[in-house]
């Protein structure tokens, strides 16, 4: 469904310096039992962020009150694992709308750009100077420009472009997904249905 | 130059190219579950539009469902309330549903191969990672998110980027008490679990060539943990072979076009992939997993290697070690192990039941061991029973429980309890995934079957005689 446009964002960033984070760790298994899309930040890394007796773990990040902001920066292969949308919306819902990495699993990358959250891929070396730079001041800012495709680390002055297709960039600087556009095409996927073998 | 098996599938399926975008695929199969679809439904209707194809989707109630009692209403609420909208919405619009109890029920990429769903040369998709696993076809099959869930329901198309492609080789023959579950978690060993991400996948080679249908559709359903979209297979006479008079396969004259069809399907002799890799046969060995993720695998009869071995981030690898209170250095053969799960739609078919039975034939499950045996299907729990593997399994002291994909995800009541080790067949062994603070090792149903009889983490080849173990 439509969210937000995204254009320019400057914003701080909360740091997860851990590879390999599987969307299992995102949203668990357990709170995939909604038959609508509601609550979902709340579950965002919950068996990260909360002990058994659901009181926050105070050595994680999302709980630091030092870590706040709209840019959630996470390590390389972030996203693997299952195919859950959820993960994403559980980003999305948490206040998140761009998630940096240098390096994210393919189906959660999809999942993020269908719903309005930017996934940023940057080189390794880049990343870590971000990491560095949240390191020396939790409040170090960000600026992630779309049209630009360019994130820089207002700190530093350091900057970095990414990649996103033309069709995608256009979708999340203007808030549309890809139903309307696959609806246009009724009678062209209709005529290729029709000549389908089975 | 020639064209890959790949994208001969793909090109075949393409409604429309975007330029500097994705392609616009059209979907000849669509399956649903409980859990990835309500949200799509919803979304369908806000909008106003209808489902354009309902005989091109299926439903199945798999992911949340409980595996006793199911001929008893669901205690858990969200899940009955998940169950119920599915079985709502596959109503509503006209969509063939195989909800719990129903004979053709199951985890859904079981019933798919099961009943014909899945074809040579079909693109095929489902709110599910594990989606690659129809592949073992000649299928394009890969796991999608809701919101293109919904947008197959409206369009009957998704819309993606072309994937590179990638060949993996395994030339030669797999050893004794070698399995294709193993021969898998060796590659991710290997590739890492982002190794083959932006590729799709062919897997060509004696090795593949030599398994059943089953084999191959683990191979192909773990191509996801290596990164890759998907996994495929050249399809053969024993794929077909498979398929042949299954209801949703073409039938009469049409199985006859459908056939001359397949057979071009194959990658020409010039074809060109974007990367390639051969391993041997010889040097696999049945293999478990160690870490936190599939990647993190080793023979069974070697030691946990250091991060600097292992090639890893030492902090990310040593927060996995933690978490499974597991050294470096260490083995893991000759660990207690709390229980055992045999199913999933990875290892949950007719014959890795089989390989399980033969290592529990004539011994006694392990007091220590909690096991839970599920198949993926009604069809393949039929199959147990007609073949007898129920008797050698109850004979050993196991029971047989209802389908479902329960205890790899662990969204039923089928939750290993914190700190417990299991020895799982299934394909993740990600933190909690198995219950909250769950500890999982991945194998094969013959490891599975070993460490299940004697209680502490066991190669299989030293319970077996090599005539005794069932071609897979």
């Amino acid at each position: 469904m439509a969210y937000d446009k995204f254009n320019v964002l400057k914003s701080t960033a909360v740091p997860l310096p851990i590879e390999n984070v599987d969307t299992d760790q995102i949203i668990p298994a357990r709170f995939l039992k909604a038959t609508e899309r509601k609550g979902f930040g709340d579950n965002l890394f919950r068996d990260w962020r909360y002990k058994a007796d659901d009181t926050p773990k105070e050595d994680f990040v999302l709980n630091n009150p030092l870590y706040s902001g709209e840019i959630l920066v996470g390590g390389k292969n972030f996203g693997s694992g299952s195919s859950r949308e959820h993960a994403a919306w559980a980003v999305y819902d948490y206040g998140f709308r761009c998630v940096i990495s240098s390096f994210f699993a393919d189906i959660f990358r999809n999942n993020c750009l269908n719903i309005g959250v930017l996934p940023v891929q940057v080189s390794a070396d880049f990343l870590n100077q971000i990491f560095e730079a949240i390191e020396k001041d939790p409040k170090a800012e960000f600026v992630v420009d779309l049209p630009a495709q360019k994130v820089t680390i207002l700190s530093t002055g350091a900057s970095e472009s990414f990649e996103i297709n033309d069709y995608k960039k256009d979708n999340m600087l203007n808030g549309f997904d890809d139903i309307d556009y696959l609806v246009n095409m009724a009678d062209e996927i209709q005529d290729f249905a029709e000549a389908r073998p089975f | 130059m020639g064209k890959t098996l790949f994208d001969k599938v793909w090109d075949a399926h393409v409604v429309r190219s975007i330029e500097n975008g994705p392609d616009v695929l059209f979907i000849d199969r669509h399956l649903i579950h409980e859990v990835t679809s309500p949200v799509a439904f919803l979304n369908l209707r806000k909008r106003g539009n209808k489902v354009l194809h309902p005989e091109r989707t299926f439903a199945t109630a798999d992911h949340n469902t409980p595996t006793k009692d199911q001929h008893l209403p669901v205690k858990d609420a969200l899940s009955a309330k998940q169950l119920a909208a599915l079985e709502q919405n596959a109503k509503d619009w006209n969509i063939r549903h195989w909800g719990l109890g129903h004979e053709r029920n199951g985890i859904v990429h079981v019933i798919g191969p099961e009943n014909g769903i899945t074809l040579p040369g079909a693109t095929i998709v489902c709110g599910d990672s594990h989606t690659s696993t129809h592949g073992a076809f000649g299928a394009i099959a890969f796991g999608i998110g809701t919101s293109e869930v919904e947008m197959v329901l409206t369009s009957q198309c998704i819309m993606q980027p072309k994937p590179k492609r990638m060949r993996i080789n395994v030339e030669g023959e797999l050893g004794f008490g070698v399995s294709p579950k193993d021969v898998a978690l060796y590659i991710i060993s290997k590739l890492t679990t982002s190794g083959a991400t932006g590729y799709f996948v062919e897997y060509a080679g004696q090795a593949f060539r030599d398994m059943s249908m089953e084999g191959r559709m683990t191979v192909c359903n773990l191509s996801i943990e290596m990164g890759a979209r998907g996994g495929m297979i050249q399809p053969d006479e024993k794929a077909f072979e498979y398929i042949k008079g299954k209801e949703f396969a073409p039938q009469g004259e049409d199985w006859d076009q459908a056939m001359e069809y397949w057979k071009s399907l194959h990658s020409d002799e010039d074809a060109v992939f974007d990367q390639e890799v051969t391993f041997d046969a010889a040097d696999i060995e049945p293999m478990v997993t160690y870490g936190t993720n599939p990647g993190m695998g080793m023979g069974i009869s070697k030691s946990i290697p250091t991060a600097e071995e292992a090639q890893s981030n030492a902090a990310t690898f040593e927060k996995s070690l933690n978490y499974m209170n597991f050294s470096q250095g260490e083995s893991v053969m000759g660990k207690q192990v709390d229980y055992v799960f045999l199913g999933s739609c990875t290892n949950g078919r007719i014959e890795d039941f089989r390989a399980f039975a033969s290592v529990v034939k004539g011994r006694k499950k392990a007091p220590n061991v909690t096991a839970w045996l599920v198949p993926g299907s009604h069809g393949v729990e039929r199959k147990i029973k007609e073949e007898g593997i129920l008797d050698i399994l109850k004979e050993a002291g196991f029971e047989l429980r209802e389908p479902g994909c329960s205890a790899c995800l662990a969204m039923n009541d089928d939750k290993v309890p914190a700190g417990k080790l299991a020895v799982s067949t299934t394909n993740r062994n990600f933190e909690g995934r198995q219950g909250p603070g769950s500890r999982t090792i991945l194998a094969s149903p013959l490891v599975a079957a070993a460490t299940a009889v004697s209680g502490v983490v066991t190669d299989p080849r030293t319970l077996l005689k090599e005539e005794s173990v069932p071609v897979v």
